[in-house]
């Protein structure tokens, strides 16, 4: 096969001004932290840091906190008609934005241009728009004639997807009449905080949405503070069980959106180019770091080698490398603690028998970088088929039956997602069924609207986002 | 229940026992306790279950979970249906036992017995509904086509109201049933009984043996190990005071159980509403690209 070779196609970061250092978004204006606690943000793919951002305290928690419920009356108290006005105000503005945004995302995030650009800011003004248009419906959205927000929503998102989650989040939350208190990730706030300017651009009222920048700590506190009345996480399960045990016995409603290990089911009779392509999509999308991945391939013994070539042919074209070339396939891992993780689970694999492949690539001597890397041999009892990874590494294991198959894709406490390629449709809709899985995809993977709920069963979380189901869970009914 | 009187027959009481897995056992542990009525008058000894009759509910209820899930809603309905039709059928003794364990009058009673009669039937009528009102096509922007349907949850622990024995039981025990979950329902600690006769219409109503599970005894006590429980996927904690209610939320946390808080104010008398039939819910969306 001729592959051709690619000249350097780098997108110019002339389109974004990043300021030297960030203050956190509190009440319609940025402040620094009361106790001027600052840490540094840096491009995962070079190392360089890129800005200085405060780090919130309790007493940033508690004003931003106030500052919402401040905001609360008069902005619950708009007619649904304008609140909608605002949100399509914030969607066109980040449609306007979106270079800008994108190329700020893969700087901060260290994923693919072409993925920030063509998936994340398409679908994050389409999050806007979409919810911009449920603001004066809500009667009619299935919870009753006259249903109620909550109060002040305190979110936390992770650095995956900084502004897409960022949008599940706000959008329906505004959409519904609450008002918001956003913590980004430590390792991602550059792009919520532009966000915060788009706000102040359209002329949100003051104290409607308030961004603190922070750690961990500082999510904590937002979560324990009693002037939230919904909590929405998005994040590892671990947290999120923490966070169950800190909203027990409170009136705060939650919902979260966990970890996930999922199974992309590949049957003899599927399309196999296709399949291969799905597998690719399914795991080596964002590095990995998604947590509805296809990280666990089970294919069906009878093609499992002819699977495996293809897998390993086509994973040798994947270029990975500088995330803002237009041309790169895989980005940088976000941050040095995320690729130490991903480096362990690996190793634990090759120390407990699976063979360990990844194609010949060269990776950058500067910032995180991790080689796609897919695993054979697996079984049911490893590490790898077991822990979520976040990261581009691929665990194989096979089955011969269908019902195998169901048994070993639902062997999990997770419960986010599944793929399943076969030309039988009767087959996909007996397997759609029986597995445990708030998210099938048939022959795709990795497909997301705003339309469409998306969420877990089991230890993946609770509630859905998206969809006329993403209302419900900041109304109160 | 009552007392021999001269010149009749001595009455033949009942031993109110459990039902798991569709059979009626003693306690493992072979412990009772004592209800008496709203005087205090003794009425019968019920079950005082253990921690292994809750893990052994639970085992019946997974085992019962695929058959009721898989059942067609259609089919779901006309058991629910039946299990109204086989309480009128008991209407009298359930009467009596919700005037005496309430402290009910007779007419008082007989409207609770009668309302519970009317929520069965009400949420027979919504198995084959839920999923248009919960699910529905999703006009994604692209070339998919793609659905949202519920799905039941799955095991779902269920501490029924302490103060509705029958009533209260009903109306949250019917909405889990009806949307294909399964249940071990923990009855009202002071109140037991209708509810364990309420055991003996669900074995009548083909109401498959493990899909409810119906244990008396300390809800603090059983409530602790179904709270903690791997295998169990959803709590409803309505017959816990607000303390218990805490810690088992704390303790659900560690699978993630979908936790129902209880509400002090919860009228059930009223119009229900969906609340509780979604509440035992997940959402599946399922993606398939179209074109030739």
């Amino acid at each position: 096969m001729t592959t051709f070779t690619y000249a350097p196609a780098p997108e110019s970061r002339a389109i974004v001004d990043i300021a030297p250092s960030h203050g956190l978004f509190i009440d319609g204006e940025f402040r620094p932290a009361a106790d001027e606690a600052v840490f540094k943000t840096v491009s995962p793919a070079s190392e360089e840091v890129l800005s200085e951002v405060a780090q919130a305290g309790a007493e940033d928690v508690d004003a931003a906190v106030r500052a919402a419920r401040k905001a609360f009356p008069g902005w619950s108290g708009l007619p649904g008609a304008e609140r909608a006005k605002y949100l399509f105000r914030i969607a066109r503005l980040i449609q306007e934005r979106s270079r800008e945004l994108a190329v700020l995302e893969s700087l901060d995030n260290g994923k693919p241009i072409r993925e920030s650009r063509d998936v994340d800011l398409p679908l994050v003004a389409a999050h806007f728009f979409y919810y911009a248009g449920w603001a004066d419906k809500l009667p009619y959205a299935g919870f009753g004639p006259g249903p109620r927000p909550l109060g002040v929503a305190g979110q936390v998102i992770p650095w995956n997807f900084p502004l897409l989650m960022l949008a599940w989040k706000v959008a329906p939350a505004l959409a519904t009449g609450n008002t918001v208190v956003l913590k980004p990730a430590e390792t991602t706030p550059l792009t919520a905080l532009l966000f915060a300017r788009i706000c102040q651009q359209a002329g949100l009222p003051r104290g409607v949405v308030n961004i603190l920048t922070g750690d961990g700590s500082s999510g904590a506190a937002l979560v324990a503070h009693p002037g939230v009345d919904k909590v929405a996480f998005t994040g590892s399960t671990e947290v999120g069980k923490a966070i169950a045990r800190t909203v027990a016995g409170s009136d705060k409603r939650l919902t979260l959106e966990l970890g996930g290990k999922a199974a992309n089911i590949v049957f003899e009779d599927a399309a196999l180019d296709q399949a291969v392509e799905g597998i690719v999509q399914g795991i080596f999308f964002n590095q990995g770091h998604v947590c509805c991945a296809g990280s666990r391939l089970l294919v069906q013994e009878s093609v499992a080698d002819e699977v495996l070539a293809a897998l390993k042919a086509r994973m040798s074209t994947l270029r990975v490398g500088d995330p803002l070339d237009k041309n790169t396939d895989v980005g940088a891992i976000n941050s040095a603690e995320q690729l130490a993780r991903i480096r362990e689970l690996a190793d634990a694999g090759a120390a407990e028998g699976a063979e360990r492949w990844s194609p010949e690539c060269e990776l950058p001597s500067q910032g995180y970088w991790f080689a796609p890397t897919v695993f054979t041999g697996v079984t049911q009892a490893h590490r790898i088929a077991r822990e979520e990874i976040f990261g581009p590494v691929l665990s194989v294991l096979t089955f011969r039956t269908p019902q195998e198959a169901v048994e070993k894709a639902n062997n999990t406490p997770y419960g986010l997602s599944a793929g399943i390629w076969t030309e039988k449709g009767s087959r996909i809709l007996w397997m759609a069924n029986r597995l445990r899985a708030g998210v099938i995809w048939s022959n795709t993977f990795n497909k997301f609207d705003p339309t469409s709920p998306f969420g877990g069963y089991q230890e993946s979380g609770y509630g859905r986002e998206g969809g006329r189901h993403g209302l419900g869970a900041y109304l109160d009914v | 229940m009552s007392e021999s009187q001269p010149g009749l027959k001595l009455p033949v009481l009942k031993t109110y026992k459990l039902f798991v897995g569709g059979a009626f056992p003693r306690s493992e542990s072979g412990r009772v306790y004592e209800v008496t009525d709203a005087k205090g008058q003794w009425l019968a000894n019920a079950p005082l279950a253990s921690r292994k009759d809750a893990r052994d509910a639970v085992v019946a209820a997974r085992k019962a979970f695929p058959r009721w899930s898989g059942a067609t809603a259609y089919n779901r309905g006309q058991v629910l249906y039946r299990i109204a039709e086989m309480v009128q059928g008991r209407r009298e003794q359930f009467r009596a036992e919700v005037a005496l364990g309430e402290g009910l009058s007779k007419s008082k009673a007989a409207t609770a017995v009668d309302a519970a009669i009317d929520r069965l039937v009400w949420y027979a009528g919504w198995s084959d509904k839920v999923a248009q009102i919960a699910g529905g096509a999703n006009p994604v922007a692209g070339p998919f086509f793609n659905l949202s349907t519920p799905e039941p949850t799955g095991v779902v622990a269920v501490l029924a109201p302490q103060d509705s024995s029958l009533l209260g039981l009903v109306s949250v025990l019917a909405p889990v049933l009806t949307t294909g979950s399964v249940a071990v329902v923990v009855a009202s600690e002071r109140a037991p009984l209708p509810a364990l006769s309420f055991a003996e219409a669900l074995a009548t109503s083909d109401v498959p043996g493990g899909v409810v599970n119906v244990l008396s005894g300390r809800t603090a006590e059983l409530g602790r190990p179904l709270a903690a429980h791997q295998d169990v996927n959803a709590i409803d904690l309505t017959g816990a005071d607000a303390e218990l209610a805490t810690e088992l939320e704390v303790l659900a946390a560690e699978n993630l159980k979908r936790v129902r808080r209880p509400d002090p104010s919860e009228d059930f008398a009223a119009d229900p509403g969906t609340g509780r039939l979604l509440g035992f819910l997940e959402t599946k969306t399922v993606w398939h690209p179209t074109g030739v």
